[in-house]
Protein backbone atom coordinates (compact mmCIF):
# COMPACT_ATOMS: atom_id res chain seq x y z
CA UNK A 1 0.00 0.00 0.00
CA UNK A 2 2.77 2.40 0.93
CA UNK A 3 4.45 1.59 -2.36
CA UNK A 4 1.30 2.58 -4.27
CA UNK A 5 1.09 5.89 -2.42
CA UNK A 6 4.73 6.61 -3.22
CA UNK A 7 4.01 5.77 -6.85
CA UNK A 8 1.27 8.42 -6.85
CA UNK A 9 3.87 10.95 -5.72
CA UNK A 10 6.19 9.89 -8.54
CA UNK A 11 3.35 10.21 -11.04
CA UNK A 12 2.70 13.73 -9.73
CA UNK A 13 6.34 14.59 -10.56
CA UNK A 14 5.97 13.33 -14.12
CA UNK A 15 2.64 15.09 -14.68
CA UNK A 16 4.10 18.24 -13.13
CA UNK A 17 7.13 18.21 -15.43
CA UNK A 18 4.87 17.54 -18.41
CA UNK A 19 2.78 20.61 -17.54
CA UNK A 20 5.92 22.71 -17.07
CA UNK A 21 6.24 22.40 -20.85
CA UNK A 22 3.82 25.24 -21.71
CA UNK A 23 3.51 28.69 -20.12
CA UNK A 24 -0.23 28.32 -19.63
CA UNK A 25 -0.04 25.09 -17.63
CA UNK A 26 3.40 25.52 -16.06
CA UNK A 27 2.28 27.01 -12.76
CA UNK A 28 -0.21 24.24 -12.08
CA UNK A 29 2.46 21.73 -13.07
CA UNK A 30 4.83 23.03 -10.44
CA UNK A 31 2.06 22.88 -7.85
CA UNK A 32 1.17 19.31 -8.78
CA UNK A 33 4.82 18.32 -8.32
CA UNK A 34 4.88 20.14 -4.97
CA UNK A 35 1.76 18.27 -3.85
CA UNK A 36 3.42 15.01 -4.85
CA UNK A 37 6.37 15.96 -2.69
CA UNK A 38 4.14 16.85 0.25
CA UNK A 39 2.38 13.51 -0.10
CA UNK A 40 5.71 11.66 -0.14
CA UNK A 41 6.82 13.48 3.02
CA UNK A 42 3.57 12.73 4.87
CA UNK A 43 3.64 9.06 3.83
CA UNK A 44 7.20 8.78 5.13
CA UNK A 45 6.40 10.42 8.44
CA UNK A 46 3.33 8.22 8.97
CA UNK A 47 4.67 4.85 7.86
CA UNK A 48 8.35 4.78 8.75
CA UNK A 49 7.89 4.56 12.50
CA UNK A 50 9.82 7.76 13.21
CA UNK A 51 11.29 7.79 16.73
CA UNK A 52 13.22 11.06 16.94
CA UNK A 53 10.35 13.44 16.28
CA UNK A 54 12.21 16.39 17.78
CA UNK A 55 15.14 16.04 15.38
CA UNK A 56 12.81 15.62 12.40
CA UNK A 57 10.58 18.55 13.31
CA UNK A 58 13.53 20.85 13.99
CA UNK A 59 15.13 19.92 10.66
CA UNK A 60 11.92 20.50 8.72
CA UNK A 61 11.27 23.83 10.46
CA UNK A 62 14.79 25.19 9.97
CA UNK A 63 14.90 24.08 6.33
CA UNK A 64 11.44 25.44 5.53
CA UNK A 65 12.19 28.84 7.02
CA UNK A 66 15.52 29.17 5.19
CA UNK A 67 14.06 27.90 1.90
CA UNK A 68 10.99 30.13 2.02
CA UNK A 69 13.02 33.17 3.01
CA UNK A 70 15.47 32.64 0.16
CA UNK A 71 12.72 31.99 -2.39
CA UNK A 72 10.82 35.15 -1.49
CA UNK A 73 13.83 37.41 -1.18
CA UNK A 74 15.92 36.46 -4.20
CA UNK A 75 16.02 38.89 -7.12
CA UNK A 76 15.26 37.48 -10.54
CA UNK A 77 18.67 38.64 -11.77
CA UNK A 78 20.27 36.42 -9.10
CA UNK A 79 18.34 33.29 -10.10
CA UNK A 80 21.45 31.46 -11.40
CA UNK A 81 23.13 31.85 -8.00
CA UNK A 82 19.98 30.66 -6.25
CA UNK A 83 19.63 27.56 -8.42
CA UNK A 84 23.34 26.83 -7.98
CA UNK A 85 22.96 26.83 -4.18
CA UNK A 86 19.81 24.70 -4.27
CA UNK A 87 21.54 22.18 -6.54
CA UNK A 88 24.38 21.99 -4.04
CA UNK A 89 22.07 21.51 -1.06
CA UNK A 90 20.14 18.76 -2.84
CA UNK A 91 23.41 17.01 -3.61
CA UNK A 92 24.75 17.15 -0.06
CA UNK A 93 21.41 15.99 1.35
CA UNK A 94 21.69 12.80 -0.69
CA UNK A 95 25.32 12.32 0.38
CA UNK A 96 24.28 12.77 4.03
CA UNK A 97 21.53 10.17 3.67
CA UNK A 98 24.17 7.70 2.46
CA UNK A 99 26.56 8.80 5.21
CA UNK A 100 23.95 7.98 7.86
CA UNK A 101 23.87 4.44 6.51
CA UNK A 102 27.62 4.26 7.03
CA UNK A 103 27.44 5.21 10.72
CA UNK A 104 24.30 3.21 11.47
CA UNK A 105 25.07 -0.13 9.88
CA UNK A 106 27.55 -2.95 9.95
CA UNK A 107 29.40 -2.14 6.74
CA UNK A 108 31.02 -5.54 6.38
CA UNK A 109 27.55 -7.09 6.21
CA UNK A 110 26.48 -5.05 3.18
CA UNK A 111 25.87 -6.58 -0.17
CA UNK A 112 28.20 -5.34 -2.89
CA UNK A 113 25.48 -3.30 -4.60
CA UNK A 114 24.61 -1.43 -1.42
CA UNK A 115 28.27 -0.62 -0.81
CA UNK A 116 28.63 0.70 -4.35
CA UNK A 117 25.39 2.71 -4.07
CA UNK A 118 26.58 4.34 -0.84
CA UNK A 119 29.93 5.24 -2.36
CA UNK A 120 28.36 6.62 -5.55
CA UNK A 121 25.82 8.60 -3.55
CA UNK A 122 28.53 10.19 -1.39
CA UNK A 123 30.70 10.81 -4.46
CA UNK A 124 28.09 12.54 -6.64
CA UNK A 125 26.43 14.37 -3.75
CA UNK A 126 29.71 15.79 -2.45
CA UNK A 127 30.92 16.85 -5.92
CA UNK A 128 27.56 18.53 -6.55
CA UNK A 129 27.82 20.36 -3.21
CA UNK A 130 31.24 21.97 -3.57
CA UNK A 131 30.95 22.33 -7.35
CA UNK A 132 27.72 24.26 -6.92
CA UNK A 133 29.16 26.53 -4.27
CA UNK A 134 32.15 27.36 -6.46
CA UNK A 135 29.70 28.11 -9.30
CA UNK A 136 27.73 30.31 -6.92
CA UNK A 137 30.88 32.15 -5.84
CA UNK A 138 31.82 32.76 -9.47
CA UNK A 139 28.36 34.01 -10.39
CA UNK A 140 28.23 36.23 -7.33
CA UNK A 141 31.71 37.62 -8.09
CA UNK A 142 33.15 36.33 -4.81
CA UNK A 143 35.83 34.52 -6.78
CA UNK A 144 36.84 35.77 -10.25
CA UNK A 145 34.69 34.51 -13.10
CA UNK A 146 37.71 33.90 -15.30
CA UNK A 147 39.16 30.39 -15.40
CA UNK A 148 41.49 29.94 -12.43
CA UNK A 149 44.43 27.80 -13.42
CA UNK A 150 47.75 27.05 -11.81
CA UNK A 151 50.86 25.14 -12.87
CA UNK A 152 50.55 21.42 -12.43
CA UNK A 153 46.76 21.61 -12.22
CA UNK A 154 46.27 18.62 -14.51
CA UNK A 155 48.64 16.57 -12.38
CA UNK A 156 46.85 17.49 -9.15
CA UNK A 157 43.50 16.63 -10.73
CA UNK A 158 44.74 13.31 -12.05
CA UNK A 159 46.26 12.39 -8.68
CA UNK A 160 43.05 13.29 -6.88
CA UNK A 161 40.98 11.11 -9.19
CA UNK A 162 43.43 8.20 -8.90
CA UNK A 163 43.45 8.62 -5.13
CA UNK A 164 39.67 8.65 -5.07
CA UNK A 165 39.42 5.41 -7.02
CA UNK A 166 41.99 3.76 -4.77
CA UNK A 167 40.32 4.88 -1.56
CA UNK A 168 36.90 3.95 -2.92
CA UNK A 169 37.96 0.39 -3.72
CA UNK A 170 39.64 0.07 -0.32
CA UNK A 171 36.53 1.38 1.46
CA UNK A 172 34.29 -1.02 -0.41
CA UNK A 173 36.45 -4.07 0.18
CA UNK A 174 37.45 -3.42 3.79
CA UNK A 175 34.20 -1.90 5.01
CA UNK A 176 36.17 0.65 7.04
CA UNK A 177 34.11 3.79 7.74
CA UNK A 178 37.32 5.83 7.40
CA UNK A 179 37.45 4.82 3.74
CA UNK A 180 33.97 6.20 3.17
CA UNK A 181 34.88 9.51 4.82
CA UNK A 182 38.00 9.73 2.68
CA UNK A 183 35.86 9.24 -0.43
CA UNK A 184 33.62 12.07 0.80
CA UNK A 185 36.57 14.39 1.44
CA UNK A 186 38.20 13.71 -1.93
CA UNK A 187 34.85 14.17 -3.68
CA UNK A 188 34.39 17.55 -2.01
CA UNK A 189 37.86 18.47 -3.28
CA UNK A 190 37.06 17.28 -6.80
CA UNK A 191 33.93 19.47 -6.90
CA UNK A 192 36.13 22.48 -6.23
CA UNK A 193 38.97 21.71 -8.63
CA UNK A 194 36.53 20.73 -11.38
CA UNK A 195 34.62 24.03 -11.42
CA UNK A 196 37.43 26.47 -10.52
CA UNK A 197 39.00 26.36 -14.02
CA UNK A 198 35.67 26.94 -15.83
CA UNK A 199 34.94 30.48 -17.00
CA UNK A 200 31.92 32.55 -15.95
CA UNK A 201 30.40 32.49 -19.43
CA UNK A 202 30.23 28.69 -19.32
CA UNK A 203 28.09 28.70 -16.18
CA UNK A 204 24.88 27.83 -18.09
CA UNK A 205 26.50 24.47 -18.88
CA UNK A 206 27.90 23.99 -15.39
CA UNK A 207 24.62 24.76 -13.64
CA UNK A 208 22.70 22.44 -15.97
CA UNK A 209 25.19 19.65 -15.35
CA UNK A 210 25.13 20.14 -11.57
CA UNK A 211 21.34 20.11 -11.77
CA UNK A 212 21.59 16.73 -13.43
CA UNK A 213 24.05 15.59 -10.74
CA UNK A 214 21.71 16.61 -7.92
CA UNK A 215 19.16 14.28 -9.49
CA UNK A 216 21.65 11.45 -9.94
CA UNK A 217 22.73 11.82 -6.30
CA UNK A 218 19.10 11.42 -5.23
CA UNK A 219 18.73 8.35 -7.45
CA UNK A 220 21.90 6.85 -5.96
CA UNK A 221 20.51 7.47 -2.47
CA UNK A 222 17.37 5.72 -3.69
CA UNK A 223 19.46 2.61 -4.41
CA UNK A 224 20.99 2.85 -0.92
CA UNK A 225 17.68 2.92 0.94
CA UNK A 226 15.86 0.92 -1.76
CA UNK A 227 13.26 3.57 -2.42
CA UNK A 228 11.56 3.83 -5.81
CA UNK A 229 10.35 7.44 -5.50
CA UNK A 230 13.96 8.55 -4.98
CA UNK A 231 15.08 6.56 -8.00
CA UNK A 232 12.26 7.91 -10.17
CA UNK A 233 12.55 11.53 -9.01
CA UNK A 234 16.33 11.40 -9.31
CA UNK A 235 16.24 9.89 -12.79
CA UNK A 236 13.76 12.54 -14.00
CA UNK A 237 15.97 15.36 -12.74
CA UNK A 238 19.10 13.66 -14.03
CA UNK A 239 17.51 13.51 -17.49
CA UNK A 240 16.27 17.11 -17.32
CA UNK A 241 19.66 18.47 -16.37
CA UNK A 242 21.40 16.42 -19.03
CA UNK A 243 19.07 17.64 -21.79
CA UNK A 244 19.68 21.25 -20.79
CA UNK A 245 23.43 20.60 -20.58
CA UNK A 246 23.57 19.35 -24.14
CA UNK A 247 21.28 22.09 -25.44
CA UNK A 248 23.70 24.62 -23.93
CA UNK A 249 26.86 23.01 -25.33
CA UNK A 250 25.14 22.75 -28.71
CA UNK A 251 24.30 26.47 -28.56
CA UNK A 252 28.00 27.14 -28.03
CA UNK A 253 29.11 24.61 -30.66
CA UNK A 254 31.38 22.99 -28.08
CA UNK A 255 31.62 19.58 -26.56
CA UNK A 256 30.94 19.03 -22.89
CA UNK A 257 34.56 17.90 -22.45
CA UNK A 258 35.76 21.15 -23.99
CA UNK A 259 33.65 23.23 -21.60
CA UNK A 260 34.79 21.26 -18.56
CA UNK A 261 38.46 20.93 -19.33
CA UNK A 262 39.52 23.71 -21.69
CA UNK A 263 39.71 26.67 -19.31
CA UNK A 264 37.91 28.75 -21.94
CA UNK A 265 35.17 31.34 -21.44
CA UNK A 266 36.95 33.91 -19.32
CA UNK A 267 34.93 36.78 -17.92
CA UNK A 268 34.68 40.12 -19.70
CA UNK A 269 36.28 41.90 -16.76
CA UNK A 270 39.50 40.02 -17.36
CA UNK A 271 42.43 42.28 -18.15
CA UNK A 272 45.18 41.83 -20.68
CA UNK A 273 42.91 41.71 -23.72
CA UNK A 274 43.77 44.35 -26.26
CA UNK A 275 41.11 46.79 -27.30
CA UNK A 276 40.87 47.44 -30.98
CA UNK A 277 41.43 51.04 -32.05
CA UNK A 278 39.38 50.80 -35.22
CA UNK A 279 36.82 53.62 -35.53
CA UNK A 280 33.25 53.07 -34.38
CA UNK A 281 30.12 55.16 -34.94
CA UNK A 282 29.10 56.54 -31.59
CA UNK A 283 25.47 57.31 -30.83
CA UNK A 284 23.64 59.37 -28.21
CA UNK A 285 20.22 58.80 -26.69
CA UNK A 286 18.76 61.14 -29.32
CA UNK A 287 20.36 59.18 -32.17
CA UNK A 288 19.04 55.94 -30.75
CA UNK A 289 15.57 57.42 -30.24
CA UNK A 290 15.34 58.72 -33.80
CA UNK A 291 16.61 55.46 -35.32
CA UNK A 292 14.22 53.37 -33.23
CA UNK A 293 11.30 55.81 -33.45
CA UNK A 294 11.09 55.72 -37.22
CA UNK A 295 11.52 51.95 -37.54
CA UNK A 296 8.61 49.67 -38.43
CA UNK A 297 10.13 46.67 -36.69
CA UNK A 298 12.59 46.42 -33.84
CA UNK A 299 14.27 43.31 -32.45
CA UNK A 300 15.76 43.56 -28.98
CA UNK A 301 18.65 41.21 -28.19
CA UNK A 302 19.26 40.96 -24.43
CA UNK A 303 22.39 39.54 -22.83
CA UNK A 304 23.97 39.18 -19.44
CA UNK A 305 24.67 42.94 -19.36
CA UNK A 306 20.90 43.49 -19.08
CA UNK A 307 20.82 41.40 -15.93
CA UNK A 308 23.85 43.15 -14.46
CA UNK A 309 22.26 46.57 -15.08
CA UNK A 310 18.84 45.38 -13.79
CA UNK A 311 17.48 46.92 -16.99
CA UNK A 312 14.56 44.58 -17.66
CA UNK A 313 11.88 47.10 -16.64
CA UNK A 314 13.52 49.95 -18.58
CA UNK A 315 13.60 47.63 -21.61
CA UNK A 316 9.88 47.01 -21.34
CA UNK A 317 9.23 50.76 -21.06
CA UNK A 318 11.14 51.40 -24.26
CA UNK A 319 9.24 48.59 -25.99
CA UNK A 320 5.94 50.11 -24.79
CA UNK A 321 6.92 53.55 -26.06
CA UNK A 322 7.82 52.05 -29.45
CA UNK A 323 4.62 50.04 -29.67
CA UNK A 324 2.59 53.19 -28.96
CA UNK A 325 4.17 54.61 -32.10
CA UNK A 326 3.09 51.55 -34.07
CA UNK A 327 6.47 49.81 -34.14
CA UNK A 328 6.50 46.04 -33.93
CA UNK A 329 8.79 44.86 -31.11
CA UNK A 330 10.18 41.38 -30.52
CA UNK A 331 12.97 39.94 -28.43
CA UNK A 332 15.55 37.51 -29.79
CA UNK A 333 16.95 35.28 -27.09
CA UNK A 334 20.00 33.14 -27.66
CA UNK A 335 20.09 29.93 -25.60
CA UNK A 336 23.26 30.98 -23.77
CA UNK A 337 22.32 34.61 -23.21
CA UNK A 338 22.70 35.11 -19.47
CA UNK A 339 24.08 32.76 -16.88
CA UNK A 340 21.60 29.90 -16.94
CA UNK A 341 19.17 28.44 -19.48
CA UNK A 342 16.16 30.74 -19.87
CA UNK A 343 17.62 33.48 -17.64
CA UNK A 344 16.63 36.32 -19.99
CA UNK A 345 13.10 35.00 -20.39
CA UNK A 346 12.54 35.13 -16.64
CA UNK A 347 13.86 38.68 -16.39
CA UNK A 348 11.63 39.87 -19.22
CA UNK A 349 8.65 38.02 -17.76
CA UNK A 350 9.33 39.86 -14.50
CA UNK A 351 9.09 43.11 -16.45
CA UNK A 352 5.70 41.94 -17.77
CA UNK A 353 6.81 41.27 -21.33
CA UNK A 354 4.28 38.87 -22.87
CA UNK A 355 5.97 35.56 -23.70
CA UNK A 356 4.69 35.62 -27.30
CA UNK A 357 7.19 38.41 -27.96
CA UNK A 358 10.15 36.27 -26.88
CA UNK A 359 11.66 34.46 -29.85
CA UNK A 360 14.28 31.74 -29.59
CA UNK A 361 17.24 31.41 -31.92
CA UNK A 362 15.45 29.43 -34.64
CA UNK A 363 12.41 31.72 -34.60
CA UNK A 364 14.33 35.00 -34.50
CA UNK A 365 17.18 34.43 -36.89
CA UNK A 366 15.20 34.30 -40.18
CA UNK A 367 13.56 37.60 -39.26
CA UNK A 368 16.67 39.80 -39.18
CA UNK A 369 16.74 40.59 -42.93
CA UNK A 370 13.24 42.06 -42.57
CA UNK A 371 14.01 43.88 -39.32
CA UNK A 372 14.69 47.61 -39.46
CA UNK A 373 16.57 48.04 -36.20
CA UNK A 374 18.21 45.59 -33.83
CA UNK A 375 18.86 46.85 -30.30
CA UNK A 376 21.54 44.87 -28.47
CA UNK A 377 21.51 45.20 -24.71
CA UNK A 378 24.57 43.75 -23.02
CA UNK A 379 24.97 40.82 -25.41
CA UNK A 380 28.23 40.24 -27.25
CA UNK A 381 29.48 36.79 -28.23
CA UNK A 382 26.01 35.57 -29.26
CA UNK A 383 25.92 38.28 -31.98
CA UNK A 384 29.58 38.06 -33.00
CA UNK A 385 29.79 37.52 -36.80
CA UNK A 386 33.26 35.96 -36.36
CA UNK A 387 31.46 32.80 -35.31
CA UNK A 388 30.10 32.68 -38.85
CA UNK A 389 32.87 34.25 -40.92
CA UNK A 390 36.24 33.67 -39.27
CA UNK A 391 37.40 30.03 -39.24
CA UNK A 392 40.28 31.10 -36.98
CA UNK A 393 37.98 32.39 -34.25
CA UNK A 394 37.67 30.30 -31.08
CA UNK A 395 33.88 30.60 -31.32
CA UNK A 396 33.78 29.71 -35.03
CA UNK A 397 30.76 27.51 -35.76
CA UNK A 398 28.75 28.64 -32.75
CA UNK A 399 25.18 29.40 -33.86
CA UNK A 400 24.67 33.16 -33.54
CA UNK A 401 21.90 35.68 -34.03
CA UNK A 402 22.81 37.18 -37.41
CA UNK A 403 21.89 40.71 -36.39
CA UNK A 404 24.15 42.25 -39.03
CA UNK A 405 21.55 41.22 -41.62
CA UNK A 406 19.12 43.80 -40.23
CA UNK A 407 18.93 47.40 -41.44
CA UNK A 408 20.62 49.08 -38.49
CA UNK A 409 22.17 47.74 -35.32
CA UNK A 410 22.34 49.72 -32.09
CA UNK A 411 24.66 48.27 -29.47
CA UNK A 412 24.26 49.47 -25.90
CA UNK A 413 27.39 48.59 -24.00
CA UNK A 414 29.42 50.12 -21.23
CA UNK A 415 32.68 50.06 -23.18
CA UNK A 416 34.41 48.35 -26.06
CA UNK A 417 35.75 45.67 -23.75
CA UNK A 418 35.50 42.20 -25.25
CA UNK A 419 32.88 39.71 -24.15
CA UNK A 420 33.24 36.70 -21.92
CA UNK A 421 35.15 34.80 -24.53
CA UNK A 422 37.64 37.67 -24.59
CA UNK A 423 37.13 38.19 -28.31
CA UNK A 424 36.86 41.32 -30.36
CA UNK A 425 33.54 41.73 -32.15
CA UNK A 426 33.62 42.95 -35.78
CA UNK A 427 29.95 43.89 -35.43
CA UNK A 428 30.97 46.96 -33.40
CA UNK A 429 32.98 48.34 -36.33
CA UNK A 430 30.38 47.52 -38.98
CA UNK A 431 29.19 50.62 -40.83
CA UNK A 432 25.55 49.85 -40.03
CA UNK A 433 26.26 49.67 -36.30
CA UNK A 434 25.75 52.51 -33.83
CA UNK A 435 27.60 52.16 -30.54
CA UNK A 436 25.88 53.71 -27.56
CA UNK A 437 28.33 53.56 -24.65
CA UNK A 438 26.36 53.60 -21.40
CA UNK A 439 24.91 51.47 -18.66
CA UNK A 440 21.97 49.63 -20.21
CA UNK A 441 19.42 50.95 -17.74
CA UNK A 442 20.46 54.61 -18.03
CA UNK A 443 20.71 54.33 -21.80
CA UNK A 444 17.19 52.93 -22.05
CA UNK A 445 15.69 55.54 -19.74
CA UNK A 446 17.31 58.36 -21.68
CA UNK A 447 16.25 56.87 -24.99
CA UNK A 448 12.64 56.62 -23.79
CA UNK A 449 12.56 60.30 -22.78
CA UNK A 450 14.21 61.29 -26.06
CA UNK A 451 11.64 59.18 -27.90
CA UNK A 452 8.75 60.93 -26.16
CA UNK A 453 9.98 64.31 -27.41
CA UNK A 454 10.19 63.44 -31.12
CA UNK B 1 14.26 -10.28 -9.63
CA UNK B 2 16.65 -8.79 -7.14
CA UNK B 3 16.00 -5.34 -5.71
CA UNK B 4 18.98 -4.05 -7.64
CA UNK B 5 17.60 -5.17 -10.99
CA UNK B 6 14.19 -3.71 -10.16
CA UNK B 7 15.88 -0.46 -9.13
CA UNK B 8 17.88 -0.26 -12.35
CA UNK B 9 14.75 -1.00 -14.39
CA UNK B 10 12.85 1.78 -12.65
CA UNK B 11 15.77 4.16 -13.10
CA UNK B 12 16.15 3.52 -16.82
CA UNK B 13 12.43 3.78 -17.53
CA UNK B 14 12.11 6.99 -15.49
CA UNK B 15 15.09 8.50 -17.30
CA UNK B 16 13.41 7.79 -20.64
CA UNK B 17 10.18 9.36 -19.44
CA UNK B 18 12.23 12.34 -18.29
CA UNK B 19 13.96 12.74 -21.66
CA UNK B 20 10.63 12.44 -23.44
CA UNK B 21 8.76 14.93 -21.26
CA UNK B 22 11.51 17.49 -20.87
CA UNK B 23 12.76 17.72 -24.44
CA UNK B 24 9.38 19.31 -25.26
CA UNK B 25 9.86 22.22 -22.85
CA UNK B 26 10.46 25.44 -24.81
CA UNK B 27 13.58 27.53 -24.04
CA UNK B 28 11.48 30.30 -22.55
CA UNK B 29 10.65 28.03 -19.59
CA UNK B 30 14.11 26.58 -19.05
CA UNK B 31 14.86 28.48 -15.84
CA UNK B 32 11.61 27.48 -14.06
CA UNK B 33 12.06 23.96 -15.44
CA UNK B 34 15.47 23.79 -13.85
CA UNK B 35 14.39 25.18 -10.49
CA UNK B 36 11.30 22.96 -10.50
CA UNK B 37 13.37 19.91 -11.39
CA UNK B 38 15.79 20.93 -8.66
CA UNK B 39 12.95 20.92 -6.15
CA UNK B 40 11.99 17.42 -7.30
CA UNK B 41 15.55 16.23 -6.65
CA UNK B 42 14.76 17.17 -3.05
CA UNK B 43 12.80 13.88 -2.93
CA UNK B 44 15.88 12.69 -1.12
CA UNK B 45 14.08 14.30 1.84
CA UNK B 46 12.23 11.03 2.44
CA UNK B 47 15.57 9.31 2.94
CA UNK B 48 16.65 12.20 5.17
CA UNK B 49 13.51 11.94 7.32
CA UNK B 50 14.07 8.25 7.85
CA UNK B 51 17.74 8.79 8.62
CA UNK B 52 17.01 11.52 11.16
CA UNK B 53 13.94 9.84 12.58
CA UNK B 54 15.51 6.42 13.14
CA UNK B 55 19.15 7.34 13.85
CA UNK B 56 20.27 5.59 17.03
CA UNK B 57 23.48 7.48 17.78
CA UNK B 58 24.03 11.25 18.18
CA UNK B 59 26.28 11.19 15.09
CA UNK B 60 23.61 9.51 12.96
CA UNK B 61 20.99 11.94 14.23
CA UNK B 62 23.23 14.90 13.48
CA UNK B 63 23.89 13.72 9.93
CA UNK B 64 20.18 13.00 9.52
CA UNK B 65 19.26 16.42 10.87
CA UNK B 66 21.61 18.14 8.40
CA UNK B 67 20.16 16.01 5.60
CA UNK B 68 16.61 17.06 6.55
CA UNK B 69 17.57 20.74 6.71
CA UNK B 70 19.36 20.79 3.34
CA UNK B 71 16.70 18.71 1.60
CA UNK B 72 13.90 20.87 3.04
CA UNK B 73 15.59 24.09 1.87
CA UNK B 74 15.83 22.45 -1.55
CA UNK B 75 12.17 21.38 -1.62
CA UNK B 76 10.49 24.42 -0.06
CA UNK B 77 12.76 27.01 -1.68
CA UNK B 78 12.72 25.25 -5.06
CA UNK B 79 8.96 24.95 -5.42
CA UNK B 80 8.28 28.45 -4.03
CA UNK B 81 10.78 30.23 -6.24
CA UNK B 82 9.51 28.31 -9.28
CA UNK B 83 5.96 29.37 -8.46
CA UNK B 84 7.13 32.96 -8.06
CA UNK B 85 8.76 32.87 -11.48
CA UNK B 86 5.87 31.19 -13.25
CA UNK B 87 3.44 33.71 -11.83
CA UNK B 88 5.24 36.32 -13.91
CA UNK B 89 4.92 34.52 -17.25
CA UNK B 90 1.99 36.21 -18.94
CA UNK B 91 0.61 36.11 -22.43
CA UNK B 92 -0.44 39.20 -24.31
CA UNK B 93 -4.10 38.63 -23.43
CA UNK B 94 -3.33 38.16 -19.71
CA UNK B 95 -1.50 41.43 -19.72
CA UNK B 96 -4.38 43.32 -21.31
CA UNK B 97 -6.77 41.84 -18.79
CA UNK B 98 -4.66 42.82 -15.80
CA UNK B 99 -4.07 46.37 -17.02
CA UNK B 100 -7.77 47.06 -17.46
Amino acid sequence: MTAILYLAAAVAFIVGLERLGAPRTARSGNRIAALGMLAAIVITLVTEGILNWGVVAAGLAVGAVIGAWAAVRVQMTAMPQMVAIFNGLGGIASALVAATEVVESDLAGFRAETTVSILVSILIGAITFTGSFVAFAKLQGIVPGRPLTFPGQQLVNAMTVVGLIGVGVWAGVSGEPAGYWAVGALSLLIGIIAVIPIGGADMPVVISLLNSFSGLAAAAAGFVIESNPLIIGGALVGAAGLILTFQMTEAMNRSLANVLFAGFGSDGSGSGTTMSDKPVRRATAEDAAITLGYADSVMIVPGYGLAVAQAQHATRELADALEERGTKVHYAIHPVAGRMPGHMNVLLAEADVPYEQLLDLEQADPQFPQTDVVLILGANDVVNPSARDDPGSPIYGMPILNVDRAGTVIVVKRSLSPGFAGLDNPLFYDEKTLMYFADAKEALEQTVSALRSI
Amino acid sequence: MSTLVVGITVFVLAAFVGFEVISKVPPTLHTPLMSGANAISGITIIGALTAAGLGSTPLAQTLGFLAVVTATVNVVGGFLVTDRMLEMFRSRSDRKRSSR
